[in-house]
């Protein structure tokens, strides 16, 4: 086995025996950078010499014996909308294309004092708004299974950057389905925490009420391990959650036996592709035959979760964007007459099309006279989203479906029409609605060698019991194949 | 198409939003606002009559910090990212007239 | 024909807290630091940056809404109001809208006719400050200084209940009155811990229906507030006998001209988008917060008032000045605690204290010189080591630098000179060179000892008691 075919935590583990060291891990990563990115376009920003010296740190700390968690040493790519101190941070944005903040996400804070090594900057969707990496300002991501297709999004860079061993693992953010659904794009695993486990201070934000970090991983076990050290209770984020139970490793067992599995009608009508619904269908047998108890039901309300879902992030990402005004940092327009021309051409310049669009639409529900009709609705509608999960958790330890309709679509086939695009979250978003955990984990390959993910949604704090399924799921299944894609 | 933007309306979000578009992108904005609309018009469809909007997800309530200065000058730093400052201050076109 | 019209009040009164830190941050709060040494993430909108809520904000806004007789809200919650403004970081206050920490209180104002009259109070609400602007001519460009953005305010919106100048005035002493006390803020309208908006309208004398309101900004005394509203009140009244409409506007008072002006631009749409802010929880206000609250809460001016008069047997007239400022009150007790002399200590207070604060125009909050160096006088005077004029010349001095009397009296040499001999020396020199005014008193003039008791005070630079001084001229005529 060589270094890049390692898991996150084979690698800490041939560093802790002195198999091999943080430095030949980050040389090893920035070597598929330097021979992949050019194609597959996963990062906004490397930072080779940085990595090098962290690495080198923290395998002397190592070595010394200070250091010895689960991912010590091991190198990782962070989401471009997580602050770093001293490392330019752009949310795939125009308008800070020149951002270097002061502080460091505590998210990302968690992963340093546990001894990963950061490598960079990954692509996205810009602002975290859409489904495919195609809206950020520095390029499309392409997906490395594929490149004529979509990594998703918006963390497609992230998941792109595991898929094509870039890094050993990597932080995405999740509003509506932004971890998940490139997961299942890119064939790796993906999680969505229960809302106020990882801390968003330093997360730009998007929609804040819906906004979660969450490892980008090769398996469930990785995933686990991460999660492990991200989650944190954190004074500076006023809903975080202290939380007792974030030992996820600890559930990485083989064992699905009496673990009531709901499979939502819902979720397999019109719009879902045939060889998806195949895959995931296979999968819910395969937890029957582990000893599952598998049944159908009916969730309800799953169509109304997408129009809530962009009412509510829409107005949040109005507000949360008036920040970027060209007075404080990024850009700023070079001519203009007077205060509020300056405004509104740094922000039309600095912003792309589909972060205008939501930044209007936003603006538009929250303004007088249609608060009450828009946002309040949607507020209305979301608790009972959130009572329908109530329910149907009163009867399932876990939700079993889909990641998305389809598999990654070829690139720029989304764009062109946005509500299409948006129907695409339609399996993912209500999770973010009703702040739940779930996991994306691949579950097969559809005709065209493209993977297939497979979704599992928990109650409220119960992330080990999706660990558990899905690490049960990942054994049954067997190694996922790798991406072929390699470059000439 | 059932709801029709004008283009007061698209003037009047722009203002709001502080966001210029071109002629065309109004246009643009116009149709994909009205059939954003239309489509979050949907939730019309559920009587909600009686159910609390509900913005925090969990009962969480009264987080605080005591009241004790934990932050020094770090004026340098914090404007070093200002496209211009002057006396230590962050430049910005004029407020008056 | 000439037509009455009543002017109808309402105020949102703005106070910025006397806490250490921000309202959403661990910035300081301290008065007159260098632009942008107290800024930090939170406070200047940096990306990723969370607000999370100042205990004592909520302490304090629960406190004056306790003692304004307001209900306090048990679910409470922050709304972004948004707008774009330079000194506005994120473009977005967070304040309160939908849910208030307090509602529908009030306090009673005494009216001029002598009556008492009660200000209802909308609503009690948290929110932040702003940056401060500054103008910069040479660039011609504005600067902006962020060591404001984020102190907490709280913004106490009365019911349109007053009627004239005066009554906003009464209103506006009231509730600094009990801000003070509560040590919620030292309420300074200079320098504008205490801000006022005058939201104005005028109706003919017995209508039922209000007339169109507008708000008056930028009023930075009692004087511009009673001019604003005076001058605000021609102006709509002109524009209603001129058969014109008032428009709802805001307008910015010029105190300098004596006029004022409308604000607003195409660019403001004045529609603020309010909705609960996602980055801050709910505040629950328990039984056992308010609780301890209301048992923190301190003696309020009426009890005070009762308090002296069985304590310190002062006149009401000195009670009355004395508790209308929290600072004479708290240097008064502080003063009578060390010496024991309430009588004296107030004596100081109504008399030289308040003769200097009206001719340097100090206000009350502003007195510097400490209860202990008050004692410290009293008690030189009272061992005689000084006379009463060498006193109110050291007082002065206090006055304006709290200086120690003690160490003051022996630096300058002001010890009144007991030497019988010295003293005896210098009487006899005034009654050789004033041989008119012996001669006068000598022929029953009693007065003319008063002349000579002066000339000697003269001669000997103030330092001697004046009462041996008299003994010693009786005796020696």
């Amino acid at each position: 086995m060589t270094i890049t075919d390692m898991t996150a935590l084979q690698l800490a583990e041939a560093i802790r025996a002195g198999r091999t060291t943080a430095v030949e891990a980050a040389e090893a990563m920035l070597a598929n950078i330097e021979a992949k990115d050019k194609k597959y376009n996963c990062y906004v920003t490397v930072d080779a010499e940085g990595a090098l010296t962290q690495a080198r740190e923290v395998q002397a700390r190592i070595e010394a014996g200070e250091l010895d968690g689960a991912l010590a040493g091991v190198p990782v790519a962070i989401k471009d909308n997580m602050c770093t101190a001293g490392l330019l941070t752009t949310c795939s944005s125009k308008i800070l294309y020149n951002f270097v903040p002061t502080y460091t996400a505590e998210a990302v804070r968690n992963l340093q004092r546990a001894g990963a090594v950061i490598l960079g900057k990954t692509n996205m969707d810009e602002f975290a708004m859409g489904s495919t990496t195609e809206t950020s300002a520095y390029g499309a991501t392409r997906n490395p299974r594929n490149p004529e297709h979509v990594p998703g999004g918006s963390s497609g860079g992230s998941a792109a950057a595991v898929a094509a061993e870039e890094c050993f693992f990597a932080l995405g953010s999740d509003t509506g389905g932004s971890i998940r659904q490139p997961a299942a794009y890119c064939g790796t695993v993906g999680m969505k925490p229960t809302y106020g486990t990882v801390s968003r201070y330093g997360l730009i934000a998007y929609g804040s009420s819906l906004d979660q970090i969450g490892p980008l991983t090769k398996d469930v076990a990785d995933c686990a391990a991460v999660l492990e050290i991200i989650a944190s209770h954190d004074a500076k984020d006023s809903t975080s959650i202290e939380r007792q139970d974030t030992d996820f490793t600890s559930v990485l067992t083989d064992d699905v036996r009496g673990m009531r599995i709901g499979v939502p009608n819902d979720y397999f009508g019109d719009g879902l592709d045939g060889e998806v619904k195949e895959a995931v269908l296979a999968a819910a047998k395969t937890l029957e035959e582990k000893g599952a108890v598998v049944e159908r039901f009916d969730l309800s309300l799953v169509e109304y979760a997408i129009p809530t879902y962009y009412t509510i992030a829409a107005a949040e990402a109005s507000s949360n964007l008036e920040r970027f005004d060209g007075i404080k940092y990024g850009y700023r327009t070079g001519e203009y007459e007077g205060l509020h021309n300056m405004y509104r051409k740094s922000r039309s310049e600095g912003f792309g099309a589909e972060v205008k669009r939501r930044i209007m639409l936003g603006s538009f529900v929250l303004s007088s006279g249609y608060y009450d009709a828009y946002y309040l609705k949607a507020l209305r509608v979301k608790a009972l989203i959130k009572r329908a999960f109530d329910d149907a958790f009163a009867r399932y330890d876990v939700i079993l479906g889909p990641v998305a309709p389809t598999t990654a679509p070829r690139l720029g086939e989304s764009l062109a029409d946005p509500i299409k695009m948006y129907l695409g979250d339609i399996y993912t978003i209500a999770v973010n609605l009703a702040g739940l955990p779930a996991i994306s984990l691949p579950c097969g390959m559809d005709g065209n060698g493209l993977p297939i993910g497979l979704q599992l949604i928990g109650d409220c704090f119960q992330e080990k019991k999706l660990i558990q399924t899905a690490y049960t799921y990942e054994k049954a299944r067997g190694a996922f194949p790798a991406a072929a894609g390699e470059v000439e | 198409m059932a709801n029709i933007i004008s283009d007061e309306t698209i003037e009047y979000v722009g203002i709001l939003a502080k966001l210029e578009l071109s002629d065309e992108e109004k246009e643009q904005a116009k149709a994909d606002m009205g059939r954003m609309l239309d489509y979050i018009d949907k939730l019309g469809e559920l009587d909600t009559e009686g159910v609390e909007p509900m913005s925090h997800v969990f009962p969480a309530h009264n987080v605080f910090r005591e009241d004790v200065v934990t932050n020094g000058d770090t004026r340098e730093e914090l404007l070093a990212n200002a496209p211009e400052q002057k006396d230590g201050m962050f430049m910005v076109p004029k407020t008056f007239a | 024909m000439a037509r009455e019209y009543e002017t109808v009040i309402g105020l949102e009164v703005h106070v910025e807290l006397a806490t250490k830190t921000k309202i959403f941050c661990g910035c300081s709060t301290a008065f007159g630091a260098a632009p942008n040494t107290q800024i930090c993430p939170v406070c200047t909108g940096m990306p990723g940056s969370l607000p999370v809520l100042n205990r004592q904000v909520l302490e304090y806004a629960i406190a004056v809404g306790l003692a304004t007789d307001c209900e306090i809200t048990r679910y409470a919650k922050f709304d972004r109001k948004n707008y774009f403004y330079p000194d506005n970081p994120q473009n977005y206050q967070i304040s309160q809208l939908y849910l208030p920490i307090c509602r529908n209180g009030g306090v009673e104002i005494e009216t001029a006719e002598g009556g008492v009259k009660r200000v209802g109070i909308h609503e009690i609400h948290m929110e932040e400050d702003a940056g401060k602007l500054l103008h910069d001519d040479w660039e011609d460009c504005s600067l902006v200084d962020y060591n404001r953005s984020g102190v907490p305010l709280i913004e106490i919106v009365s019911e349109p209940d007053m009627r004239s100048a005066e009554e906003v005035i009464a209103y506006l002493e009231k509730l600094r009155l009990i801000i003070q006390y509560l040590g919620a803020s030292d309420c300074k309208l200079q320098e504008g811990s205490m801000r006022a908006d005058v939201n104005l309208s005028v109706r003919e004398a017995g209508a039922a229906e209000f007339g169109t309101r507008t708000e008056m900004k930028n009023l930075n005394s009692f004087k511009a507030i009673s001019r604003a509203i005076e001058g605000e009140r021609e102006r709509q009244i002109d524009l209603l006998e001129a058969g014109e409409k008032v428009v709802q506007e805001t307008r910015r008072w010029d105190d300098t001209k004596g006029e004022s002006y409308a604000m607003r631009s195409k660019e403001d749409a004045q529609d603020y988008r309010y909705f609960p802010d996602p980055d801050l929880v709910p505040i629950v206000v328990s039984d056992e917060m308010l609780e301890e609250i209301r048992a923190r809460q301190p003696e309020f001016r009426t009890e005070k008032m009762k308090r002296y008069r069985e304590e310190f047997g002062i006149p009401d007239y000195d009670i009355e000045i004395i508790t209308g400022f929290k600072r004479m009150a708290d240097i008064f007790e502080a003063a009578t605690a060390i010496c024991g002399q309430p009588k004296k200590v107030s004596n100081w207070l109504m008399g030289e204290t308040l003769r200097l604060m009206k001719e340097r125009e100090v206000e009350a909050e502003d007195l510097r010189f400490s209860p202990e160096n008050l004692a410290k006088l009293i008690a030189l005077t009272d061992a005689r080591v000084i006379n009463s004029s060498v006193a109110k010349e050291v007082f002065e001095v206090m006055f304006e630098e709290n200086v120690d009397p003690e160490k003051y009296v022996e630096e300058k040499g002001l010890r009144t000179v007991s030497d019988e001999g010295a003293l005896r020396r210098t009487v006899e020199e005034v009654i050789a060179a004033n041989p008119q005014s012996v001669e006068d008193y000598r022929n029953g003039k009693e007065k003319a000892i008063g002349f000579l008791v002066g000339q000697t005070m003269k001669a000997m630079k103030g330092k001697a008691d004046p009462a041996a001084v008299n003994r010693m001229l009786k005796e020696l005529l």
